[in-house]
Parts: structure tokens; C-alpha cells; sequence
């Protein structure tokens, strides 16, 4: 077979972009100077920091956590939309687009929800260059408060709304930038597709507070002494996107050509993304946290990913994976794996016997050195065993039972632990805890069953009808 | 009035011993300790534990410096060793709990435990904390310990922790034996080690310095206290055996060793013999290089896969710099009042692993020092001797017989640790033998005590 030369252009919406790599609007995007330079690094395309009337902004904004040792593993901001003048942000739109012609430009809208203000800002922003706009229906933080933002995201008719003003107006794509602050994003996305809207783009960031001083009691980012709660991002919420992304790029009244965003970082996170359907991806943590030089291992992974693949265009892909997200009810119920362990790898860390003992279902055991299989002995009781060990320091040539006795490189028979295979239910928790790649493989078990999904009991009358919501039994009747 | 010296006031300071032995392991910052317990995989039952003699629970003081839980990762380690100080500093790892981390296996680096045990216990220094427990309510009980080394610290803390008197004779000076006179510079200084024990002081620890236990104040010990703990580790380093070995020059490692960690020794000069090749010999040697000798050459009857030092003492004496000579023996030693040529002949191993001299190989190497490390004697067989009860104390090789779980000798109300018991271990290990019979004393005491009444 050929090899694939595989191309990362793409066009979204009708936008033709050099790569599905965008800047979200966010700090990266605040200016054309940064914007011209992201886009020497690699970028396709950046969606402008979000423009309307200027706001004042506090100081500090942003807060983080991070995890084990490892910084922002979640990220927060309290930043309100540019604090720029409109006729600043518009002057340097059409400057970047006079030299970067083929590199993507969306501006990012957000005005008081007044159909001649939307019109008005759709025709200037157009009027400066702009390829497309997207609708900063968003925000969850001080913009919602005076209206705005996610205040417009979280009611659909709001949404539906705005998004005809604006087509009214628009001659280039509409985007609406859709929250994840609601119970269902799809009613806000299925919304702006009654509306017209070309494209979607999910999810901004999730409400939240990152963390308390625990020696001043005050929450951060502090802002003299008190805090809000700001915009959670980074690679904490990469799954919650991933999730909403799916449930609208499902859900045929809902998807649109979709722009996904939530803790993008790297090219395997976009291949994600593309498999539920995105056209286009946008960054914007990792960029605050690395810069912009990060879009080059983006392109460059994506494009040997394809090549191993096969895979010549991003369309080859897109959505690839959206069929084998299902309803729980479709997941077939006959289907049995149980864990194997794989003694030659297992570095006896025991993380595996611990997690399957007091987090899933009691069935690893440590009696390889036993004389019979024991499946009674609990954590508790080996742990009440070791103090009572006398262990000495082994002298070299004297001691032969030292920890050197076996080498430090083979793993006693005694740590390596036992999976009771008919116990297992196959949770993957220890091949989860399990630090070394394929140790713990996950093995199909021939059980002979034809696949069977609960519908499926249902249906057959194995199992009973579900109960119809408003029927439930009243506890007070 | 003022309040007496601590022991750590007390302790040698030497700026210039300072600079020649800097810390062979520097501690870690806060930063570099965190990210290294990050790396922990916190195993279960774990191996590190295992393998420590006193079993420090490690994976879960390494997880309390992930977790900014500083005093609570110094009390997991002082529960199980009171010396985790002066452990995490002088223990060989390489063959404890860093050669039993699993890491050896997943990505090839273990754990660097002995400078995060370090740090949380540095960290305890910092904040000016003594030791994180309370002695229990006296018990009228009480405890001579002959001997104040490790195992005489270890087990005095579990006695006063139990409510029983703990009182430490010792004939040096200061308290600690080896931890504060013995231990390589480079890895523990008297002044760490003598900080450790002005903590265990707190907890009404008594101590008798400058006093030697012959046997006849031995058996008025025994008549005064519940019981008694043999502490006394091991005597003399041996003799060549060779004539002139009075001549100014020749020492023996352990005196050189408390010499130069005392401050009386601040340089050396010239063309230094270190005879033999265990751990002792490697830190006289390294000593030699860093006090500023000329050359230094080990002597060694044996091939260097016999030595019994550790692997990587040994490679750290050829890192400073220390030269060796394998199969050669001292046959004799000549100067003129002052060592001037040690005379070697060369060796060579027959069919039943016998060592014979090369007939014609001798040789004279012109040194200006020899240091004798060929191993100690026991002198338990002095202080046993003179029909004193413990005379009937069962020795094996010159050890004292204990049962290892209780430290209890074949005479019921004497208890022994350490190196009289074990032959020449480490500190961990006389910990561990200390802490073993501090708890197995209380019981018998205190049991025996409730059995009476």
C-alpha cells in the first residue's frame, strides 16, 4: 500500500483553514501582535479575545491546581472579555488578515442583548476582515451577571434569539460558543441550529472555585480578600468536554460543524476531539501555560498518527468514533473480561491488590508463595504481619537473604499477585492503579452467551419496563 | 543559673573538618523533596518497609512530604526508628530500603528515601520540635543501659515512653558511641548526632558520662535496677601482630575515625596504609584522602570480590581517589621510632581457598601512616568476667546470645542489642534490636510487676 502523505487542511463551516489548530478567544488572542506571532508558530486560526463595550478587569484572575507535583492540572480565570476599545481590536483584525490572508480569524462577539447592537458589531467585525464570528454565549463569570455571556447560553430562547439577530446581519459563518453550565447542553445547540447558526463551539469554561488559602481562609484568585467563582479549564475538564461535544455531535437537531474546546494540550487530545465529530480544535491553556510553540508537536503528532493510520484527511476521521458511544442500555451485558496479570512485567508495587480489596471487588490475592490458594487473607491482616518480620542489614559474601539476595531486578514470587479469575468482574481498576504498561491486560472470556443488552431484556420480558418518568411512586401517597 | 549544655552545644565543631567533609548526600529543598515523593508509587506492604530494619513505614512518610504534612512524615519515621535522623543520613540504602524499591524495576531509579527521610526530619529540627511523644507516667520501674550507642538510645526511649527509668552509662564523653564517633564525617556529623539525642534527653533519658561499668559496678546495677541492657558493641580493632607496631604512625581506624571527627585531627600529611577492606577501612581511607595524605593505598589479603565492604563504598574510595593492593599481607613494619616501610609479600589462594604467600614476593611500600582495619574484638569477655551475675550469660563467637524478637539474654533480666549481639552491623540495625527489647523489657518488668501483685 502507498504511503499516506496526509494533509491537516481542512475547511470548517466553508472557512478553509491550513490546520484544525486554533487559539481559543482567551489572553492568547488579546491582540494582533500575539496573534500574528501564534500564527508563525503554526496556528491555523484564532478566535480574537471576545469584543464588545471595554470592561474593567480585577487583579489577580487566574488561579490553578495542580496534581502530584504537576502544575495546572486545572486552570481558572476571572478575566471579563477584552478591555480594549472596539475600533483597537477591529484596526488590528484587518491588519493581521492584510498579512496573514490564509490563516483563520473569527471574531469572538459579545454585546448587551439589543438587536441593533448585534447588528451593528456583526458589520464592523465582518467590515474589519473577520472570516467568521463566534457568539460568546459563554462566559460564566461577571459578563452573566450584566446579562451576557452564559446568562444568554443557559436559556435557549435567549440563544435562539440572538443567534437570528445575528444571521440577519452576518454574511460570513456564525459560531455559537455554547456553555457547559447547564443540565443538557444539546437544548442551547439545538437551539442555535433553529436559528441558523453555521457552527458550534463547546464548551467554555465550567463554573468553579479552585482552591482556599488555608492561612488566610480566602479563596483564590484573590481579589483583595475575596474571590468569584471563575472559568475552569485545562486537562481537568478535557473528559467533560469530550462528553458534551458527543451528546451535541449525536444528537441529529443539534450538530453542527463543531469547534471543540476543553483541555486541549496535544495532538492525541485532538484526535479525540476529531473522533466525536470536531471539525476544528481550540487551545487555550496550554498555550497560557507552555505557548504558543506547542502547536508544532500538534501538527506533527496528528500528521504521523494519520500516517500509521492511514488516514490522508482529517475528514477520514471525523467522527470515527461517534457510533460506539451509546446509551447504557445498548452496552451488552454478555460481554466478560477478567484481568491477567503478567508476571514477567509485575514490579510487585501491590497497588493492584489494595485498589481490588478496598475499591472494587475483593478478588486479587497475594498466596503465590502459599502452600494452598487463600483468599482470606485481608490487607489488614498482612499489613499487622510485616512489623513482626526481623529483617537485618545483609553484609556482601556473609548474608545471602538480603534484598540483594534475588537482585533488585526480579520481583519475588510473593509480591507478584493473583487474580481469582472467576471472581473478577472486570472493572479495569487494576489495570488502572497498575504503573507498568501492559502488565494488567483486560482478556476476553469465551462465555458462549450471545450478545444481550438490558433493551434487549427488556424487550424479551427478562427484565421489567422501566419506569416512565412522572410515574414514580409517590413516597407520601 | 544557666541551664546546663545540651549535647549538641557540646558538640566538636571544626571549620576546618567542616570543609574537608561536606555533605557526601546534600539535602534536598522542599521543591526537590516534593517532586521526589511524587514519584513514590506508594506500594502496598512495601518492600522499602520490608526491608528496614526498624520497617519505617515509608511509602507513608514520603506521601505526608507530597502532602505538606511535614511533622506528621518526621512522627511516622521517629515511631518506628527514634534515630531516623542520624538513619537517614548514615544508613547503606543502596542494600536496605532504596535496594528493595520497586523502582529498580519500573523505571530504573529508585526512590531517593534516605534524603526525603532526611528532609522530613531536618524539617523537624527547623521548626524547633522535639520528639512527637510524651514519656508515660512513671512507673517506679527502672533500667541501667550499658553503653550509650544506638541500641541504648532506642531501647531507653521505648523504656521512658512505657513510664520506666532509663539510665545510660557511657565511657566517652559525649553520648551516641558510633552515631556521634564512629560514623564517616561526609554522611553524619557528632553535632547532628548529638541534636538527635539531646531530643531523646527529653524524654528524661539520664545519662553517666565519662563512666566505664566494670563488672563489680555492673552487679550493683543489676542490684539497683529491674534490669539491664548490654549496649556495649564491640572492643578493640585487632592487632597486626608484628613487631613494632607501638611506632608513632600506626593507629587503628576506629581511633583515627573519633580523632578526626573530634576536631584533634585536622590534617594529615604524607603516604597513608590502610590495612584491611570492610566499611571501616573504606571510611579511614576516604578520611585519609580528605585530611589531605599524600597517597592512600588499601591493603587487602583477598581480591576485591571479597572485600566485605559495600559495593558502593568501595566505589566511592576509588572516586576519592584511594588506591588498592590485593593479595598482599603486612609482614613487617621498620622505622626509625616513626613508621617509615611496611613490608607486604604477595598472596595467592590455594585449591581449599586458603591464602599462602608467593615465596620471594616481598616487597616494601614506604608510608608515613598505617592504618589498621582488620576488625574488633568483642569485650563482653571483660566485662562478664569476675563471677558477676552476667558471667553466666551464654556468648556465641563472643556475642551475646539473645532471642532476637525480645533481645533477652540467657539471663532473664538482661537484655542486649546492637553490635555485642550481631557481630558489626549497622546503626538501623542496633536500632531495631534497641526498640525490639525497649518494648520486650517494659512487658517483662511491667508484666512481671502485675504478676506480683
Amino acid at each position: 500500500m502507498p504511503a499516506t502523505n496526509p494533509t491537516l487542511e481542512t475547511t470548517f463551516a466553508g472557512i478553509r483553514c491550513l490546520n484544525p489548530f486554533w487559539l481559543a478567544s482567551a489572553p492568547p488572542t488579546n491582540c494582533g501582535e500575539q496573534i500574528m506571532r501564534a500564527f508563525d508558530a503554526g496556528w491555523g486560526g484564532a478566535v480574537w479575545k471576545t469584543i464588545g463595550e471595554p470592561i474593567t478587569n480585577v487583579s489577580s484572575r487566574y488561579s490553578s491546581i495542580d496534581y502530584n507535583g504537576t502544575k495546572i492540572m486545572g486552570f481558572n480565570n476571572i478575566e471579563l472579555i477584552s478591555d480594549r476599545p472596539i475600533e483597537t481590536n477591529l484596526r488590528e483584525i484587518e491588519e493581521v488578515k492584510r498579512r496573514y490572508p490564509k490563516h483563520v480569524v473569527i471574531a469572538s462577539l459579545m454585546v448587551e442583548s439589543k438587536r441593533d447592537s448585534w447588528h451593528e458589531i456583526v458589520k464592523r467585525a465582518e467590515g474589519a476582515g473577520a472570516d467568521g464570528l463566534e457568539l460568546n454565549f459563554g462566559c460564566p463569570h461577571g459578563m452573566s451577571e450584566r446579562g451576557m455571556g452564559s446568562a444568554v447560553g443557559q436559556v435557549p430562547e435567549y440563544c435562539q434569539q440572538i443567534t437570528e439577530w445575528v444571521k440577519e446581519a452576518a454574511h460570513t459563518p456564525v459560531i455559537v460558543k455554547l456553555t457547559p453550565n447547564i443540565s443538557d447542553i444539546r437544548m442551547p445547540a439545538r437551539a442555535a441550529k433553529r436559528a441558523g447558526a453555521d457552527a458550534l463551539s463547546a464548551i467554555n469554561t465550567i463554573n468553579s472555585i479552585t482552591s482556599i488559602d488555608l492561612d488566610t481562609f480566602e479563596p483564590r484568585p484573590n481579589v483583595d480578600g475575596k474571590s468569584s467563582h471563575g472559568g475552569y479549564c485545562g486537562p481537568a475538564v478535557k473528559p467533560i468536554a469530550l462528553n458534551m461535544v458527543q451528546q451535541v455531535m449525536s444528537d441529529p437537531s443539534a450538530a453542527l460543524p463543531m469547534s471543540a474546546i476543553g483541555g486541549i494540550a496535544t495532538w492525541s487530545d485532538a484526535a479525540e476531539f476529531i473522533l466525536l465529530g470536531a471539525g476544528t480544535v481550540q487551545v487555550c491553556t496550554a498555550a497560557m501555560h507552555y505557548g504558543y510553540r506547542i502547536v508544532e508537536d500538534m501538527a506533527d503528532g496528528l500528521l504521523a498518527w494519520m500516517r500509521r493510520k492511514n488516514f490522508a484527511t482529517l475528514d477520514d476521521f471525523r467522527g470515527r468514533s461517534l457510533p460506539n458511544v451509546t446509551e447504557w442500555k445498548h452496552l451488552n451485558l454478555n460481554y466478560k473480561i477478567v484481568a491477567h496479570i503478567h508476571e514477567d512485567k509485575c514490579i510487585g508495587c501491590e497497588l493492584c491488590y489494595t485498589a481490588c480489596w478496598d475499591g472494587a471487588h475483593q478478588c486479587i490475592h497475594l498466596d503465590r508463595t502459599l502452600p494452598h490458594a487463600d483468599t482470606t487473607r485481608t490487607p489488614q491482616s498482612i499489613a499487622a504481619e510485616a512489623p513482626r518480620r526481623i529483617t537485618t542489614t545483609p553484609i556482601p559474601k556473609l548474608d545471602l537473604n538480603g534484598p540483594g539476595a534475588d537482585g533488585p531486578n526480579l520481583t519475588p514470587l510473593s509480591r507478584i499477585p493473583r487474580v481469582d479469575e472467576h471472581e473478577c468482574v472486570g472493572c479495569n481498576l487494576c489495570s488502572l492503579v497498575c504503573p507498568v504498561p501492559d502488565c494488567i491486560t483486560m482478556e476476553r472470556v469465551d462465555n458462549g452467551l450471545a450478545p444481550q443488552t438490558w433493551d434487549e431484556r427488556v424487550a424479551a420480558g427478562i427484565v421489567p419496563e422501566p419506569i416512565e418518568h412522572g410515574v414514580l411512586p409517590n413516597p407520601n401517597a | 543559673m544557666s541551664e546546663p549544655l545540651t549535647f549538641f552545644e557540646q558538640s566538636p565543631r571544626s571549620p576546618e573538618i567542616a570543609a574537608r567533609f561536606p555533605d557526601l548526600h546534600p539535602a534536598f529543598d522542599k521543591t526537590a523533596a516534593v517532586a521526589e515523593a511524587n514519584r513514590c508509587l506508594y506500594c502496598f506492604d512495601a518492600p522499602c518497609t520490608t526491608a528496614c530494619p526498624t520497617h519505617i513505614d515509608v511509602p507513608r512518610f514520603i506521601k505526608k512530604i507530597a502532602s505538606d504534612n511535614l511533622e506528621g512524615s518526621a512522627k511516622t519515621i521517629l515511631d518506628s526508628n527514634i534515630l531516623g535522623e542520624s538513619c537517614s543520613r548514615a544508613c547503606p540504602v543502596n542494600v536496605l530500603c532504596e535496594g528493595a524499591c520497586v523502582m529498580h524495576r519500573y523505571n530504573k531509579q529508585p526512590i531517593a528515601i534516605a534524603r526525603l527521610q532526611r528532609f522530613a526530619m531536618d524539617s523537624l529540627t527547623e521548626a524547633g520540635a522535639g520528639l512527637p511523644f510524651t514519656p508515660a507516667p512513671d512507673t517506679g520501674k527502672s533500667v541501667a543501659l550499658i553503653g550509650g550507642g544506638p541500641a541504648s538510645l532506642a531501647c531507653a526511649a521505648e523504656l521512658r515512653r512505657a513510664g520506666i527509668r532509663a539510665v545510660i552509662y557511657d565511657a566517652r564523653p559525649l553520648p551516641g558511641g558510633l552515631n556521634t564517633y564512629g560514623v564517616a564525617e561526609y554522611k553524619l556529623t557528632p553535632a547532628a548526632s548529638l541534636r538527635e539525642i539531646d531530643r531523646i534527653a527529653q524524654l528524661g533519658v539520664e545519662f553517666h558520662l565519662n563512666t566505664t561499668v566494670e563488672a563489680a559496678m555492673l552487679a550493683r546495677l543489676e542490684s539497683e535496677h529491674d534490669a539491664i541492657f548490654l549496649g556495649v558493641g564491640l572492643g578493640a580493632i585487632h592487632r597486626l601482630g608484628i613487631a613494632g607496631e607501638e611506632m608513632t604512625g600506626i593507629t587503628n581506624a576506629l581511633d583515627f575515625i573519633a580523632d578526626y571527627k573530634r576536631g584533634a585531627l585536622t590534617q594529615i600529611s604524607g603516604r597513608v596504609a590502610v590495612v584491611g577492606a570492610g566499611n571501616t577501612a573504606i571510611d579511614a581511607a576516604n578520611a585519609s584522602v580528605r585530611l589531605g595524605a599524600e597517597s592512600v593505598t588499601m591493603i587487602y589479603r583477598r581480591g576485591p570480590e571479597q572485600m566485605s565492604a559495600f559495593d558502593f563504598e568501595y566505589e566511592h574510595a576509588k572516586q576519592e581517589g584511594v588506591d588498592f593492593l590485593w593479595h598482599v599481607q603486612p609482614i613487617g613494619l621498620s622505622g626509625n621510632g616513626r613508621i617509615e616501610v611496611l613490608q607486604l609479600e604477595r598472596l595467592e589462594s590455594s585449591t581449599d581457598g586458603s591464602l599462602i604467600p608467593i615465596p620471594n614476593s616481598a616487597f616494601d611500600l614506604r608510608v608515613e601512616h598505617v592504618i589498621l582495619a582488620i576488625g574488633q574484638s568483642t569485650h563482653t569477655d571483660a566485662l562478664l568476667a569476675n563471677g558477676a551475675a552476667p558471667a553466666k550469660l551464654k556468648l556465641e563467637r563472643g556475642r551475646i546470645l539473645i532471642d532476637r524478637a525480645t533481645g533477652q539474654t540467657s539471663t532473664p533480666k538482661y537484655f542486649a542489642g546492637g553490635d555485642c549481639t550481631n557481630g558489626g552491623r549497622e546503626v538501623v540495625d542496633a536500632v531495631a534490636d534497641g526498640k525490639r527489647a525497649g518494648i520486650a523489657m517494659a512487658a517483662w518488668i511491667l508484666g512481671g510487676a502485675n504478676a506480683s501483685h
